[in-house]
């Protein structure tokens, strides 16, 4: 080989060659394990493809966002676990949030009790393993809620049972057009907010923002209802006997103990974390803040609003994300108490059924990692948009 | 910087090299076993068993395992290495367990599992034969009132396992009856006994030996009953990867020697005595007559062992299920001769 043609002398060119050869070896490597697993499934007859996707599935799942039943494919049945992971991925992080927030705050108050509590609550259940917390949350409820015809009466409207909590069903009429009327209501606010702002920096006319953008939000899909012909009325859930002792309700939704559960341990587990991300973010503001606030006349609420927290978010936000990461991925917990997610769906029963293991969990840890990579994203967003502009 | 470049140079050349031989390597032999190879230098047979399922494959407080499954690894071991207690049990899940054997993790899966086309075809396995006869049913409270599957309404829930062909049997089931049912279907078989118990589901569905098993686990077990229906044939058999036919055979012939023994009224405490047994067929199972296990590259004793070490297939079945009252009744396990359904080619 000559070295003089490849212009070895070139700096830039002499630093690159390096790096092309690390890429070079990294993808010989992935190509060898690549051809060996290959080489070693047609050793033993394991075909490879994505051909199963479309193949009926054959099975069925107790609780689906959209219609589902054996007859539908393995895609489809994919897309349910994803839609059942992103749903108690959804709920764990806004309890966590709400539960986190309120037991940070609470640890930094002057009460005594207040803040033992808060502290004795992070302590217990930040060093307890997750499992054991989800089988906590799952046979404990289980064991202590009541059979149907026993069950917790909410008003007769709605109840809690072992067998799950049954919720009236909505049913509407014009269901599309109160869609509609939500987005034009949030345009509104959009639209307001910035007039709002353009008329106080410009004339200093502070208008009552919050309660006027509530009033559009109540009052576009009202108007809906009334002009539109939308309707709403309710399917409530009736006791239903299936044999001499047991009963269950019909009509209503249900949704499962294993989802309550679940979503209870993961918030409950990760509010812990964010409790002391939140209480790390209000200490990290300085106290010569507040007092220099004080000192130009704002007032407590607007000190916390307009000073100290978005100096805390600064602070609070980026641990919060990985927070929110780990709740989404621990969510894959679920197959122990039988929730359907993606992991239970997919990567187990799907892949018993077709035992196309490397497809799927191929599949599966993709997923895993665009819904990681999106929530990331997100609050990346977030984070620049809260962090303090030089001006 | 010119040393460092050559270095570069040398690793992508390595690397490039490697591929190389990733492609060569790798071919299985076609007459010689590699299993049966890597289980002699082991020292020990990989085998393949469940979490914990009384009857078939169970750990007792002191970590031994016992069962009519246990028993084909015992089996294999005496064969193979000389001593039953040479195997090496790998608890694993129903959804775990095909991987762990394609993937070499174990050598032979002897858990419960059912013989369908798919998974014989499809999957890279091999089944060698059947050594429990099973088939899918119902487990209700007693004071439920419900006395067949017809009693079945709209609505109700059954608890099962995942990833086995309960869940498709439970389908075509509840389907042809065009009932509405909630299948909840658990990881481990245990947290589905504690769901049940707890009331979580009206029913809970599988195997009827496995019901049988696992109502022992019950808080109240004699709060519950098995309906009589029976909705699916479910032929549980032990399971080898695909490509290795003389690993197959050994495994193959392992469960056959245990059901032949049987047949022939050889047992563990009479087998040695009857090396001048006038019935040939014995003096073959005995190994006093032919070379069989030069066939798979064992010596003429391997069968002998079997019936020595680990007993026949009826003493494996007393012991292991009719003694600790899960299904007293053989039923179809019965051999051919005696009403059952156990019929296995002749070893010789």
């Amino acid at each position: 080989m000559n070295l003089k043609k490849l212009n070895i002398e070139n700096k830039k060119i002499r630093d690159l060659i390096p790096q092309i050869l690390t890429v070079l070896a990294l993808l010989s490597v992935i190509i060898y394990f690549a051809s060996n697993a290959q080489i070693n499934m047609g050793n033993r007859g394991i075909s490879f493809g994505f051909g199963f996707l479309s193949q009926e599935a054959s099975f069925d799942i107790a609780f689906s966002l959209i219609e589902f039943d054996g007859s539908y494919s393995y895609g489809r049945a994919f897309l349910v676990g994803l839609l059942n992971t992103i749903l108690v991925s959804v709920i764990g992080i806004f309890l966590a949030t709400i539960l986190g927030v309120i037991v940070g705050v609470a640890r930094l108050s002057s009460n005594f009790l207040i803040a033992k509590t808060a502290e004795w609550y992070v302590e217990i259940f930040r060093n307890i393993p997750l499992i054991l917390q989800i089988f906590f949350w799952y046979f404990a409820a289980l064991r202590a809620l009541p059979a149907p015809e026993n069950a917790i009466n909410f008003y007769d409207i709605s109840y809690l049972t072992i067998k799950g909590w049954y919720i009236p069903k909505f049913v509407w009429i014009n269901f599309d057009i109160f869609c509609y009327s939500i987005i034009l209501a949030f345009i509104s606010i959009y639209f307001f907010n910035r007039y709002a702002k353009k008329q106080r920096e410009e004339f200093g006319k502070i208008l009552p923002t919050l309660t006027l953008s509530l009033g559009i939000l109540i009052l576009i899909p009202l108007l809906s209802f009334l002009l539109l012909g939308v309707s709403l009325s309710f399917n409530y859930p009736e006791l239903k006997q299936l044999s001499e002792t047991s009963y269950t309700y019909e009509n209503g939704v249900s949704i499962i103990p294993e989802l309550i559960a679940l979503a209870l341990a993961l918030s409950m587990y990760t509010a812990t974390f964010i409790a002391e991300n939140v209480r790390a973010g209000v200490l990290g503001v300085g106290k010569g803040q507040k007092e220099a606030a004080a000192s130009i006349g704002l007032n407590k609420g607007q000190i916390l609003k307009l000073v100290v927290m978005p100096q805390a978010l600064r602070i609070i936000i980026p641990p919060t994300t990985n927070q929110y990461l780990n709740l989404t991925k621990n969510s894959s917990l679920a197959a122990a108490i039988a929730y359907p997610d993606m992991v239970l769906v997919f990567a187990k029963t799907a892949l018993m059924q077709t035992g196309r293991a490397i497809e799927i969990i191929s599949i599966t840890m993709l997923t895993y990692l665009s819904l990681s990579i999106s929530i990331s994203i997100f609050m990346n967003w977030y984070n620049k948009k809260m962090a303090i502009k030089e001006k | 910087m010119i040393k460092s470049i050559k270095t570069w140079i040398l690793v992508g050349f390595a690397s490039l090299l490697l591929v190389a031989c990733g492609q060569g390597g790798g071919g299985a032999g076609s007459k010689k076993s590699k299993t049966l190879e890597n289980t002699k230098k082991a020292g020990f047979v990989k085998c393949g068993v469940s979490q914990g399922l009384p009857g078939f494959s169970n750990a007792d407080a002191s970590g031994n395992w016992s069962g009519i499954d246990v028993d084909v690894c015992r089996a294999v071991a005496a064969a193979v290495l000389g001593d039953a207690e040479k195997v090496k049990y790998t608890p694993l899940s129903a959804a775990e367990r095909f991987t762990a054997l394609t993937s070499g993790e174990i050598d032979v899966l002897a858990r419960n599992t059912t013989w369908t086309l798919s998974r014989d075809a499809d999957i890279g396995l091999t089944f060698v034969g059947v050594n429990f006869y099973d088939g899918q049913g119902f487990m209700v409270r007693k004071n439920s009132g419900i006395n067949s599957v017809n009693d079945f309404k709209d609505g109700i829930s059954a608890c099962t396992n995942t990833g086995t062909t309960t869940e498709l049997n439970m389908r075509d089931f509840f389907n042809s009856k065009n009932i509405k049912y909630e299948p909840i279907a658990f990881e481990k078989a245990d947290e589905v006994v504690q769901a049940y118990d707890a009331g979580r589901c009206d029913t809970y569905t599988t195997d009827k030996s496995g019901l049988a098993a696992q109502r022992t686990k019950l808080s109240a077990p004699n709060d519950h009953k098995v309906l009589p229906e029976t909705i699916s044939k479910e032929p549980l058999g032990p399971v080898v990867r695909q490509g290795d036919s003389v690993w197959e055979d050994i495994v193959r012939w392992s469960l056959n020697t245990m059901i032949e023994a049987e047949e022939y009224g050889v047992n563990s405490s009479n087998a040695s005595s009857l090396k001048d047994s006038d019935n040939p067929a014995i003096k073959r199972l005995v190994g006093a007559e032919g070379e069989l296990g030069a066939a798979f590259g064992l010596d003429n004793d391997w069968s002998l062992r079997i019936i020595e070490q680990v007993g026949n297939y009826g003493e494996s079945y007393k012991k292991h299920i009719a003694d600790t009252g899960i299904l007293p009744n053989r039923g179809p396990n019965e051999l051919w001769t005696k009403g059952g359904i156990l019929y296995v080619p002749p070893a010789r």
